[in-house]
């Protein structure tokens, strides 16, 4: 396990003139219709403790309203905190000072925005620059640097259009170049692929885990769909009502739900295409002589014939080939039967 | 009895105390005007002698060295053959019938108050931009200068000033300068929140979101307010030659008290031709800053 990149703990955040004023009711248990009711102040996040692993994809999941879109404005501040800390390496981003928080945005982290947010007034390489020319970089630096995301992003010959010349894919693709070309550790995506078509948005899906191999950010992903959280993210958090619901690995979401909202969330999933062959085998036994085996690391509806052919259990091997284990027709009863 | 009587006719101040009133009120501001007008004259030095030195520059340059710069600058600003040709017809006429020197004063002046009313105004609508408190303030300010009959401020520039190119000067700028400012305030609040959004996520300061992001978006907006204050400006140039600018103003002035009907139909046709030159470049000049809302995919 990596150390800890981003630790936001106890955070509290009250939308209205008063916010200081209701935090110990809102800590002491009010619920956020009380308050809203009561002192015509909305509760957007309700005590956040959520660490987010260096190097990985922690996807924040929820319906519109849960507070998604907030949480992850609190890890570069462009939402203030009413109460709690976000250290980012140990650093407690919540007590920054203005200028601390121009270089933090600066450096350290990038962001994409639903709908793109690109500047309309600035071609694509100008676009790409934005945040290497509020440093002040060299021109031709920066300029080398642009190319070299225009390209990776595969734009290039487009760099001197204007946003609205290219299609909503196209436009991500400089939102996402923009935001990693000042090369920063942190890359915040709040609903990033939501407003594509779903085409195109499993093609950019695809892309940022290209990406992401050689990249090695870690990456916050905002978005309410649950087969893109399931794809992206090494962990999920879904949030309601403002509250962390349930914070966990795919496999965690889908077999142990803690709650009725997550378990609504998960119903329609496909779990075979998710989940692994690791999540439901049995770890003991003793391998058998047969030829046909599956891998731990498969997903179960890619093993679905060789198992629904075989009439024993099926031998399953690790990524080194060796046997760990086996795994029956009725393991496979079991989660298709939900 | 008593109680209808005073529905009827509203309790009003004395007579003796509306005339104290006017009369303490009018004599602090002679006071006023005596004691400094001197050094408020003083300080508009500088403008009046750009004024007179554009003036002249305008007048005493061979005509048609001016008339081509005129037209290179309509070209440049609109791209149109047409209206160049136009303006150099327009142009020709205006020289022929006598008034060139006239029109130059006009031009002069309206330049020297559009430049003034843009260097005055942007900045005022930034910080009417930036602030709502700013906004509350300055907005009743605007409605005054835009509604207020004109004879009635140019009663306190002249007492303050005396008759002459500073007053008129100012005249026009008050009349002149809410839309700038107006606009550029609406220009810079239209700006896309989430655009903005994505400024500061990239950690730009206070200017550069100004510089970078908000006034250029806001540029077509800003522009139409430059429109706006040209026409205006032309539209007081007869006003202001009531108290002695030089222009086009003058001769209909002329014309309206000795009823001397041809007079005054050419001048205000040259001043139409001129608001109409003046109007054409600048709006396609902002139609041209607004390009990349309307470019077209491929």
């Amino acid at each position: 396990m990596n150390k800890t990149k981003i630790k936001i703990t106890n955070l509290y955040k009250i939308f209205g003139n008063n916010s200081k004023k209701y935090i110990s009711s809102v800590r002491d248990g009010m619920s956020k219709d009380e308050l809203l009711s009561k002192y015509n102040h909305v509760l957007g996040l309700d005590n956040i403790n959520l660490n987010v692993e260096d190097q990985s994809i922690q996807v924040v999941m929820g319906l519109s309203g849960s507070g998604k879109s907030t949480l992850i404005r609190h890890i570069n501040r462009l939402i203030e905190p009413t109460e709690g800390s976000v250290l980012v390496d140990d650093k407690e981003i919540t007590k920054l000072s203005k200028s601390e928080l121009l270089e933090f945005r600066r450096n350290r982290t990038g962001m994409v925005f639903q709908r793109f947010a690109l500047f309309p007034h600035q071609n694509i390489i100008d676009n790409v620059k934005f945040g290497l020319s509020i440093k002040n970089l060299e021109k031709a630096v920066s300029n080398d640097k642009a190319m070299f995301w225009i390209n990776k992003v595969g734009l290039n010959g487009f760099e001197y259009k204007f946003p609205n010349q290219l299609s909503g894919g196209m436009q991500q693709r400089v939102g996402l170049a923009r935001a990693l070309a000042t090369d920063p550790d942190i890359l915040l995506m709040d609903e990033a692929f939501s407003a594509l078509d779903p085409l195109i948005r499993t093609d950019m899906q695809d892309q940022l885990l290209e990406l992401q191999k050689n990249l090695k950010k870690t990456i916050m992903f905002i978005t309410h769909d649950l087969d893109e959280a399931l794809k992206l993210g090494d962990r999920i958090s879904i949030l309601n009502g403002g509250k962390l619901v349930q914070d966990g690995s795919a496999e965690d979401i889908l077999m142990h739900p803690a709650d009725e909202y997550v378990k609504n969330f998960v119903k329609d999933v496909n779990r075979a295409k998710v989940l692994k062959i690791r999540s439901i085998m049995n770890f003991s036994g003793v391998q058998n002589n047969s030829e046909s085996y599956v891998k731990a690391n498969d997903n179960i509806e890619s093993c679905l014939p060789k198992i629904l052919e075989s009439e024993n259990d099926l031998n399953v091997f690790d990524d080194d080939n060796k046997f760990i284990g086996l795994i029956s027709r009725t393991d496979v009863a079991g989660i298709l039967k939900n | 009895m008593n109680l209808s009587e005073l529905f009827l006719t509203f309790p009003e101040m004395s007579k003796e105390s509306l005339r104290m009133f006017r009369k303490s009120v009018d004599g602090a501001y002679r006071n006023f005007s005596r004691e400094y007008g001197d050094t408020i004259e003083a300080v508009f030095d500088p403008v009046l002698y750009f004024l007179v030195w554009f003036e002249k520059l305008l007048q005493n340059s061979p005509w048609p060295l001016i008339i081509l710069a005129i037209l290179i600058l309509v070209y440049l600003g609109s791209r149109s053959i047409y209206l160049t040709i136009g303006s150099l017809i327009a142009l020709l006429l205006i020289g022929y019938f006598g008034m060139w020197e006239d029109t130059m004063s006009t031009v002069s002046i309206i330049g020297v108050c559009t430049f003034m009313s843009i260097g005055l105004g942007i900045p005022i609508g930034i910080a009417m931009s930036n602030s709502d408190r700013a906004r509350a303030a300055i907005t009743p300010i605007l409605d005054v200068m835009q509604t207020m009959p004109s004879f009635v401020y140019l009663i306190p520039v002249v007492m303050l000033l005396g008759i002459g190119k500073i007053p008129g000067l100012l005249a026009v700028i008050i009349y002149a300068i809410p839309p700038i400012i107006r606009l550029t305030d609406l220009g810079i609040r239209e700006v896309d929140k989430e655009v903005l959004e994505a400024a500061d996520a990239f950690g730009a300061n206070k200017a550069q979101k100004l510089f970078r992001v908000q006034l250029p978006l806001a540029l077509p907006t800003i522009f139409a307010g430059i429109n706006q204050t040209i026409m205006m400006a032309l539209a007081m140039v007869v006003i202001a030659s009531m108290i002695g600018v030089k222009g086009l103003g003058q001769p209909v002035l002329k014309a309206i008290t000795n009823q001397y009907f041809t007079m005054g139909l050419l001048n205000g046709l040259a001043i139409v031709a001129l608001a109409i030159i003046f109007d054409r470049v600048s709006q396609s000049f902002g139609k041209r800053l607004q390009q990349h809302r309307s470019g077209s995919r491929e």
